[in-house]
């Protein structure tokens, strides 16, 4: 970690050395998911706030998936260097734990809406930890390949129903999620699904569930939800889970043979985190601001399929930026595809995290 | 001559003692060697020795318990565990002192997740706990902890977290071989279903020799061919073989990928030609058979070139003569150039175990669940569980099987034998 230190302060001297010599200009480290979502993000936000700031250059990076991890190394070596960093709700709600990312005061940082209702209550409940600013509520839901499957899954019980729909299956590496479907498709009321993992015998059941299928599964690692549409697309599993918009894109901009299943899907939350003692932070607070604005959040739903967080942007949410498609049938809390859908419980989660990971990665190995 | 004239001394032309002058060129000597070396022995502790003391300590280091709660841990030393009662109020007191200390700081949570790495549950009795523990104001705090969470009223809570206060601890290095240290039984075996470390220390290692194997059979006739064919042929040849290995291994990996998928070519051209059924299409990705393939692929090359290299040095006329004298080709080949190729087979095989026991890009890409090594482990411990004590034991225990494999193959086959080129 010593020497870790060293060339990090090194590498640090270089590049501020560097920065001096040149001109004034802000370079902010944005970390993001990749894939389409970058795209999006970098089509409603960052080109047009480049656009208007001439000094700032915004560089993406894609290792959200693993930010956790890294935000905690680069806090111990003392050298912050990522700006912002876009994770989900529980991540969010880990890292502000910690105290790695900075609290958010939203009325004072966050635009109002056009109406002038301040953020905080614009943005209601969805913000979930003093340090996360919302973005869009997303769902992991499946896909299939419609036409490697003689019947269309409709429950998520079919997932695990190798014996009707036969081939392999992608699912992310983590517990989260999976525990849960795993639980449904084995009978659980859905409303129980929480009180039952509580248990031991809930998890072991839970396990149970999956060990049915675990032979059959080609795991995507979390994050990567690009790999579980690779995969999809290539045929070497006919049913995938992946984030919605991931599919969206996959569906209907790459016209993929793939259809949703969007039974029990599960909503979670994405937004932004600062990270204490991050580069820029003046800078930082005036991107977030134009970025988290009603247009802003309502613009980034013409790229992809994710529901904007602000309740004052639904209305302005309107067809796709090039296809011209509506977008409305394909977010997620469409009525017609919310028939059923899973309470994310983030308190259970922060809570049980940990224990529930080291279990899933044990079971994995073995 | 000194016993011949014992009083007289030896002296050089300008009259010092031979001894001395001797003593001072040898001195002068050594000075200049350690000055020509010195750069290069800094730059290794630097960048390999530290590093790896660092790694050491870290798979060894506890200081975060008696950092995060230092009053409690102070109380608890004196507490007997093993009495079968609860610390007095002292210390319930001091914990609650030391969490809302922890709380405040937002440091807590990685005390739990530290102690969660040996008995699940500790993670969140922590963070519920910091949570609540700010409204307590007032004693008893025994009643107010363990109204919080009824773990707090059990014994073996205490002697957990008793157990592991001291600065170093040898649980990781434990957790690493599946075993663990229970407060009331010293050290056992892991419970049965958090066992996983031996069976993949197990299976890297079975892995990586079979790998050294492959790439020896399929290596063995390509340097063979180079070695014998006139230069200008070989030359070419030799490109083709380091084709390959000037490639980016991400590139060669993800290439197999697309041969060896159900979807991919291998299984089309199969299926096409009628040897497969298309719903039998094989499986020979994202399991260990996509590891051993494609990393004996992507590890070809080092066997090759050291078998190369010994193998031009090996004169012709030693077959020639063997034959002459009456031995079949085949014996010949057998008594006369494989034992000659030793060297190199030894070399090979050493380099591709080595590189093959750490490697880590390629099961994680093909390799599945059934085929990820432990390297794929300490990344994950790294990078996404963060236990980076667990990380630093299973990286020092592999350094260890390396060396002590090392050692078994310099006493076997001794390590002057081997030649890389």
């Amino acid at each position: 970690m010593k020497l870790r230190k060293l060339t990090l302060t090194a590498g640090a001297l270089a590049l501020s050395l560097g920065g001096a010599a040149t001109a004034q200009a802000v370079d902010l480290v944005v970390v993001s998911w990749g894939g389409a979502y970058t795209a999006s993000q970098q089509n409603a936000y960052h080109d047009p706030y480049m656009a208007m700031h001439g000094d700032v250059k915004i560089i993406n990076d894609d290792s959200a998936g693993t930010s956790l991890a890294k935000l905690r190394a680069q806090n111990e070596a003392g050298n912050v260097s990522w700006a912002l960093v876009d994770v989900v709700a529980s991540t969010g709600i880990s890292l502000c734990d910690e105290g790695l990312v900075e609290e958010i005061d939203h009325d004072k940082v966050l635009a109002a809406a056009p109406d002038g209702t301040p953020a905080s209550e614009d943005f209601g409940d969805l913000i979930v930890s003093p340090c996360f600013i919302p973005q869009i509520v997303y769902s992991t839901a499946f896909g299939y390949r419609h036409d490697l499957l003689k019947h269309k899954p409709r429950k998520i019980k079919d997932v695990f129903n190798l014996h009707r729909f036969p081939g392999k299956r992608s699912l992310e590496k983590v517990a989260l999620n999976n525990l849960e479907w795993a639980l449904i498709a084995d009978g659980v009321k859905p409303s129980e699904v929480y009180n039952v993992l509580d248990t031991p015998a809930g998890v072991r059941r839970a396990f149970a569930m999956l060990d049915t299928i675990k032979d059959h599964v080609v795991w995507w690692d979390a994050g990567k939800a690009s790999v579980a549409i690779q995969l999809l697309a290539d045929g070497e599993v006919v049913i995938a889970s992946a984030y919605n918009g991931r599919l969206f894109s996959a569906i209907e901009e790459d016209k993929q043979p793939i259809g949703m299943l969007w039974d029990w899907q599960v909503f979670d939350i994405d937004g932004w985190v600062v990270p204490k003692g991050g580069p820029h932070q003046e800078e930082v607070l005036k991107y977030l601001r134009f970025a988290t604005d009603t247009q802003r959040l309502a613009d980034q739903a013409k790229y992809i399929s994710y529901g904007p967080a602000r309740k004052s942007s639904a209305p302005l949410v309107g067809k796709h930026a090039t296809l011209g498609i509506d977008m409305a049938p394909h977010m997620p809390t469409d009525p017609k595809n919310a028939k059923n859908t899973l309470l994310f419980n983030y308190e259970w989660w922060a809570d049980n995290r940990d224990d529930m990971d080291e279990r899933f990665e044990a079971w994995l190995a073995r | 001559m000194e016993s011949a004239q014992p009083g007289a001394i030896l002296t050089t032309a300008d009259g010092a003692p031979l001894k001395q002058s001797l003593g001072r060129a040898l001195r002068r000597e050594k000075t200049v060697s350690l000055l020509l070396v010195a750069p290069l022995f800094l730059f290794i502790v630097v960048t390999f020795l530290i590093p790896i003391a660092d790694m050491l300590l870290r798979g060894v280091d506890n200081k975060i318990v008696s950092e995060q709660i230092p009053r409690a841990v102070a109380l608890l030393a004196e507490w007997d565990g093993g009495g079968g009662e609860l610390p007095g109020e002292a210390v319930f007191s001091a914990m609650v002192a030391d969490l809302q200390k922890g709380a405040k700081a937002k440091t807590i949570n990685r005390l739990g997740k530290r102690l969660n790495y040996e008995k699940s549950g500790m993670s969140s009795l922590f963070r519920k706990s910091a949570r609540r523990v700010l409204r307590l104001k007032e004693g008893p705090y025994r009643e107010a902890l363990v109204k919080i969470d009824r773990r707090w009223g059990d014994i073996q809570t205490w002697q957990l977290i008793k157990t592991f206060s001291p600065p170093y601890t040898g649980g990781y290095f434990l957790t690493a071989v599946d075993m663990r240290l229970d407060p009331a039984e010293g050290i056992v075996r892991q419970q049965e279903d958090r066992r996983i470390y031996l069976n993949l220390f197990g299976r890297t290692l079975w892995l990586s020799a079979l790998i050294t194997l492959l790439t020896l059979l399929l290596g063995y006739p390509i340097a063979y061919l180079l070695a014998t064919l006139p230069t200008r042929t070989s030359n070419l040849l030799i490109i083709l073989v380091l084709l390959p290995f000037w490639t980016s291994l991400l590139v060669r990996t993800t290439s197999w990928i697309a041969l060896l998928q159900q979807e991919g070519v291998i299984n089309d051209v199969l299926v096409a030609v009628g040897i497969l059924d298309n719903d039998s299409r094989l499986a020979m990705i994202h399991n260990r058979i996509g590891t051993v393939v494609a990393m004996t692929h992507i590890l070809l090359p080092f066997m090759v070139l050291p078998l190369y290299s010994v193998m031009k040095t090996i004169p012709p006329s030693y077959m020639r003569a063997a034959v002459s004298l009456g031995a079949h080709p085949a014996l010949a080949f057998l008594r006369i150039y494989v034992p000659n190729t030793v060297p190199g087979m030894g070399a090979g095989g050493i380099l591709v175990f080595i590189l093959a026991i750490g490697y880590y890009i390629t099961p994680a890409l093909v390799g599945g669940s059934s085929g990820t090594f432990i390297s794929n482990f300490i990344a994950n411990h790294i990078s996404s569980t963060l236990n980076w004590g667990l990380a630093a034991a299973l990286g020092m225990l592999l350094l260890a099987i390396v060396l002590a494999l090392y050692l078994l193959y310099d006493r076997i086959v001794g390590i002057d034998n081997m030649k890389l080129g």
